[in-house]
């Protein structure tokens, strides 16, 4: 297709647009890496619309720059103007000409988008999340089913596969875990001891820190953590699967996509979530141990003390019940929004934004509606 | 025939994985302006050897040259010149999903070269011809594609550039045959008005049998290089099996009346 005569000699390639003399000058090869010179020069001579047109061809012509030279040459002569072609005329125009003929229809128009066409899109959007909300109720009613199958059979829970996700989840995730939970409880003692300083009432140090570990900074961060990392694999391993057809073969196979799938993935992080806020709250708590030694030259029997009357009964419990509902919210909404992946990778990855994004969001909505709860009822 | 020199040259390629050899001193030369064929059974290496034509991967021993520069030995720079010099479609048209037929088919325009906005559409329209889709497809998405128009939106995307050389794997894998021969027709139609070169890993044995000039058959390790009727007179055990067998049998009823062009 390329004919120049060898790539290690290039011809460079020129075009000209000489305007007094209505000519066009082609001099050289052009292959497609010509074709912005080729362009700018039919360019010249489409906004000059001479009244007769000499093409000079010099060289060789490939496919794309001819067709773009045919353009030229056809809008010219259909606008009464004489066009000449000279020297070596692309053999290839034949071909063009037989494919130009082919009735293909033409190239939708890009166009102004008009009134109809935004409200046309704004109610496509609104369909959109409606859809999405169904799809979320379907979800919800087809895992509850097979939940209340998996119940009465302890195959159907696929015990194999929820361990694995244990694993994978939780196991796994232990180091992070502890390492941002001692992180924030040296943050919250540093700032609750330089605050509490000018009171002399630095002693409360160990309060703050300890009350905030355990009734909400471990399972908080432990539940974003989990999110970040879980809610986002979830989603794209689903997606994946999603974009695959696995999903469907499964199905094909007689096999509930929901019980094998979905289930395993939320048994597995409503169990391991509690696990890990222990492992977030007992690091807090030696963070904040160490610190407040550091810091208020407390030693650690004395902190055991105070940790021991400033916690109550239900101090570290208040934090642990909310563990497994955290859980269970970033297992539904990653596992939901895998499974709504359709059609493209980019969707993957808006979902799988919208899987962590939104499992965060609905950590600290519960959060708060735990918060309140609390106080209402006093725990 | 003899003066004119060889398109691609590959030399010696030997490709292993960890203990497992895959090419053992793969040799062949592909002439300009022919289709050539390269069949194998599962796991015989057709893919890496194609990878490894494509430059996409380097070989552990051996040399493959395309029109006469040996692009085993470049740098990636200088290589990605010669990836100019070529289009590829892939198995399942690799077209990317998050983009429409019409973005798909200008980006390795736009990627490279500078162009106008109206020189890009007509450059569009001219490759959605040339590969006989319809023009309203340029709006669609992958996924709205029917499988014998995603193989034709690929072959317009690797048209783009106008290579010299096409390299299509398994171009008519997953077609109905009515869909399958008409892309058959559309390469021979691409190949001899333009004079393309056309490499192509097949298991079709329609396909080969109407397309393919010269068929590279990868057994044992080695390559064995024929004209479709030398490699179906062949008596290894692999390639009799291939080619006589209840598939087989179709490909040489066909070459009676088939191989007119």
């Amino acid at each position: 297709m390329r004919a120049r005569p060898s790539p290690d000699f290039p011809v460079s390639f020129s075009a000209q647009f000489d305007p007094a003399a209505a000519r066009l000058m082609l001099a050289g090869d052009c292959g497609m890496d010509d074709a912005p010179v080729l362009a700018a020069a039919l360019d010249a001579v489409r906004s000059a619309v001479p009244e007769t047109l000499r093409v000079e061809i010099g060289g060789t012509l490939d496919l794309g720059p001819s067709w773009l030279l045919r353009a030229l040459v056809l809008d010219l002569r259909g606008a009464g103007r004489q066009v000449e072609l000279d020297g070596r005329v692309p053999e290839h125009l034949r071909f063009l000409d037989e494919i130009a003929a082919r009735d293909v229809g033409s190239l939708p128009a890009p166009g102004q988008a008009t009134f109809a066409d935004r409200f046309a899109e704004f109610g496509g959007s609104l369909r959109r999340r409606v859809a999405g909300w169904y799809e979320a109720l379907v979800f919800g009613g087809r895992l509850l089913e097979s939940a209340g199958t998996a119940w009465r059979s302890l195959r159907r829970l696929r015990v194999p596969s929820v361990v694995r996700h244990m694993h994978e989840t939780g196991v796994q995730a232990i180091p992070v875990v502890a390492v941002i939970a001692l992180l924030i409880s040296v943050i919250s003692a540093y700032i609750g001891a330089q605050q509490l300083r000018p009171f002399g009432a630095e002693i409360y140090t160990v309060d703050l820190v300890t009350i905030g570990v355990l009734r909400e900074l471990g399972v908080l961060l432990t539940a974003i953590m989990v999110a970040g990392r879980t809610g986002s694999a979830y989603a794209a391993e689903l997606g994946v699967m999603k974009l695959n057809d696995e999903v469907d073969a499964l199905e094909a196979m007689g096999m509930n996509p929901y019980e094998v799938l979905v289930l395993p993935r939320v048994v597995a992080l409503v169990l391991v979530m509690p696990l890990l806020t222990v492992v977030a709250d007992f690091m807090g708590l030696a963070g904040g141990a160490l610190l407040t030694s550091y810091l208020i030259d407390l030693p650690w029997s004395q902190f055991v003390m105070r940790l021991d009357s400033s916690i109550g009964d239900t101090t570290f419990w208040a934090g642990m019940v909310k563990a497994p509902v955290f859980g269970l919210l970033i297992a539904l909404t990653g596992t939901l929004r895998g499974l709504q992946v359709r059609e493209s990778s980019r969707e993957l990855g808006r979902l799988t934004t919208v899987a962590v994004v939104q499992s965060i969001f609905l950590v600290i909505f519960a959060d708060a509606l735990f918060a309140i709860y609390f106080l209402e009822i006093d725990f | 025939m003899a003066a004119v020199r060889p398109l691609i040259v590959v030399r010696d390629i030997v490709n292993r994985f960890g203990a497992q050899v895959v090419h053992d001193g793969v040799s062949f030369e592909v002439m300009p302006g022919e289709v050539f064929g390269i069949v194998g059974g599962s796991g015989s290496g057709k893919s890496v050897l194609l990878r490894t034509m494509l430059g996409l991967r380097r070989p552990d021993a051996g040399t493959v040259a395309i029109e006469g520069r040996e692009i085993t030995a470049m740098d990636d720079r200088e290589l990605r010149d010669v990836k100019r010099r070529y289009g590829v479609t892939f198995q399942h048209g690799a077209l990317f999903t998050s983009l429409t037929v019409a973005e798909n088919v200008t980006l390795p325009v736009a990627e490279v070269l500078d162009l106008d906005e109206p020189s890009l559409a007509r450059l569009l329209e001219l490759r959605l011809r040339m590969v006989g889709l319809p023009l309203e497809a340029a709006a669609k998405h992958p996924a709205q594609l029917s499988g014998g128009m995603v193989k034709r939106v690929a072959l317009a995307r690797a048209l783009a550039l106008d290579p010299a050389i096409l390299f299509l794997d398994e171009p008519t894998a997953g077609l109905d045959p009515i869909a399958a021969s008409a892309f058959d027709e559309l390469v021979l139609y691409l190949r001899d008005t333009l004079r393309l070169t056309i490499v192509m890993v097949t298991h079709d044995l329609d396909t080969l049998a109407r397309t393919c000039d010269r068929v590279a058959v990868l057994v044992d390790r080695k390559v064995i290089v024929d004209t479709l009727e030398g490699i179906v007179a062949n008596d290894h055990p692999w390639i009799r099996h291939y080619f006589h067998g209840g598939r087989g049998r179709a490909v040489r009823a066909a070459q009676g009346d088939g191989r007119g062009a």
